[in-house]
């Protein structure tokens, strides 16, 4: 039997347009990211109005440890959540109708569409995270200045690095969602799981024996979001180390994801 | 040139082998009927033929290549196997204009079927309120985006009314006559009856009969003729060698002697006949036939 090398007519440009077409086309893709922003935002609003009563309150060594740009940038815990839904969603959504089928007949190339799939999401988790990043943080820190407590301004040493990071780090969190979404091809499954990565191992840290704590590290909410902050915490000296070794996890996810994605029948 | 060559495909579930060492053509320019009883292995078949499940053993090839390396498949290859397979918040227009894409197809051709299938007029509206019979007609529209030579249906029109089944049949008729490879899942010989030039019969995962319609009927299921006669007449066609039946409101269903048979010993008899209708066998009783025979050699077998 010969085998007959086929020129590829239909580009992976092609699967990437088909993909955006079919995210903006759902009001969920729209709705989950004004929630985004509306719960990011808020959850900024509080943090930065509590500021005030905070600083009055809080000892010489608090002071001195005080971050503004981290204070600002707290909203990362939950807006991590609302962009894992969105995460999940591009793939559990095709499972759970059985649409995959349909996008795997017209574009039968596994790794392709899952690529294409990847791509989007996380562009549009970078794109929306950094806004929402740089929002929380300009209005955090308009917030603050009225209260009479330290600000931050984005030229001020750190603070740049500290909001471009919080940006990354939600992009990061859409890939692992998808990843889970592609093992778990459910989307009860895959939040759960989420939702016991990012809030209940954390939660439970103290409960994990000590080996296990080198882990930590690296996790998301944890290690992963150090560099969320100014004023490095000193279990974390290098916090860009910590958010790159999260990144090399999820990296893992996602190449099983990839090989389960390839190898299973649909 | 063959559209759809299957050749000794093998799917196994854990320990239960869905489909075993199937081998068959699908040719154009003819409608295909894909029959037999449910959990046959027809879906099976069909997912593999396009790539969607992996045969343990076997290949399928589609105009002489491998579904995935098809360059444009839509193009080649149009396949409904659910019709529920859209996302319920998405229109139809973009359901289609996602796949045109997807396949490099001009975006004009999702206008034209929505035209062919009738949905112009709900194009813009989502899926999830769409009926069964909308369903259908959105999935056979995605079928012929890319205007291919090749079309497969898995059970194309369960759950259709009347006049569902009648457009989806007849679509299907005409997508053969110009020229395309059309192959069908049922499990309805009554359906296939009216719409497949041929037949390809599986049972338990294995090829029972690769066949022309015409063909079936006429070696499959005894032959009988319905005689409407004085009940006196019965003896008289046991004595020349019949078998005889009684039928429905006193009338006798002859087998063993031929239309004409009968009509000339009724005659020679003096017997007035009142009717006298040869019954061809119905494809449903060659289909049964078919697949008894099938169950009862996997009993002995196992």
């Amino acid at each position: 039997m010969t085998t007959s090398v086929v020129e590829p007519k239909v580009g992976f440009g092609r699967t990437l347009h088909a993909e955006w077409i079919k995210l903006r086309s759902l009001r969920s893709t729209w709705y989950t990211l004004a929630c985004l922003f509306a719960v990011g935002l808020g959850i900024t609003a509080l943090a930065a109005n509590g500021a005030g009563q905070a600083w009055d309150t809080a000892t010489e060594a608090d002071r001195l440890a005080w971050d503004p740009t981290g204070r600002s940038l707290m909203a990362y815990i939950v807006a991590q959540l609302i962009v894992g839904v969105l995460g999940i969603l591009v793939v559990t959504s095709e499972y759970a109708t059985g649409l995959m089928g349909t996008t795997l007949t017209a574009t039968p190339r596994r790794t392709r569409v899952l690529a294409a799939k990847v791509v989007l999401a996380t562009a549009i988790a970078a794109v929306a995270g950094e806004l929402l990043m740089f929002g929380s943080f300009l209005t955090g820190q308009s917030l603050m200045t009225g209260q009479g407590v330290p600000t931050a301004s984005l030229s001020d040493p750190g603070v740049f690095s500290a909001v471009t990071a919080g940006g990354l780090y939600l992009a990061a969190i859409a890939l692992l969602a998808i990843g889970l979404g592609v093992i778990m091809r459910a989307t009860a499954g895959a939040l759960a799981t989420l939702v016991g990565i990012v809030f209940l191992v954390p939660a439970m840290a103290g409960l994990f024996p000590s080996w296990m704590t080198g882990l930590f590290n690296y996790w998301p909410t944890l290690g992963g979001s150090a560099a969320l902050t100014t004023v490095p915490s000193p279990d974390y000296p290098h916090p860009w180390l910590n958010l790159a070794g999260m990144g090399v996890g999820i990296a893992a996810v996602l190449a099983a994801a990839f090989t389960l994605f390839r190898r299973r029948d649909i | 040139m063959t559209a759809i060559d299957v050749r000794g495909l093998t799917k196994r579930y854990g320990p239960e082998t869905v489909v075993d060492d199937l081998s068959f053509t699908v040719e154009p320019g003819q409608v295909t009927g894909f029959l037999g009883p449910n959990g046959a292995g027809k879906s099976t078949t069909m997912r593999m033929i396009i790539g969607l499940a992996a045969p343990d053993r076997g290949t399928v090839t589609i105009g002489g290549r491998r579904y995935q390396d098809l360059p444009v498949p839509l193009a080649e290859v149009g396949a409904l196997l659910d019709a529920g397979a859209v996302h319920g918040g998405r229109t139809a227009h973009d359901h289609l204009l996602a796949l045109a894409v997807s396949n490099g197809l001009p975006k004009q051709r999702v206008g034209e079927v929505l035209a062919r299938t009738g949905l112009e007029g709900v194009a813009r509206r989502r899926a999830g309120g769409f009926s069964l019979g909308m369903r259908q007609r959105l999935g056979i529209a995605a079928t012929l985006l890319g205007d291919p030579r090749v079309l497969i249906f898995d059970e194309p029109i369960n759950g259709l009314d009347p006049e569902g089944i009648r457009w989806v049949r007849d679509l299907m008729r005409s997508l053969a006559a110009e020229g395309r490879a059309v192959l069908v899942s049922s499990h309805l010989m009554s359906e296939m009856a009216q719409t497949a030039d041929h037949l390809i019969v599986i049972g338990r995962g294995r090829l029972i009969a690769d066949t022309a319609v015409s063909e079936l009927t006429r070696t499959n299921g005894e032959s009988t003729v319905l005689v409407r006669a004085p009940a006196s007449f019965a003896p008289q066609l046991v004595a020349a060698g019949a078998t005889v039946r009684e039928g429905l409101e006193s009338t006798l269903l002859v087998s063993g002697l031929t239309a004409a048979d009968i009509g000339q010993l009724a005659s020679y008899h003096g017997v007035a006949l009142s009717e006298l209708t040869p019954q061809r066998p119905s494809l449903e009783d060659a289909f049964m036939e078919l697949t008894r025979d099938s169950l009862e050699f996997q009993g002995a077998a196992a």
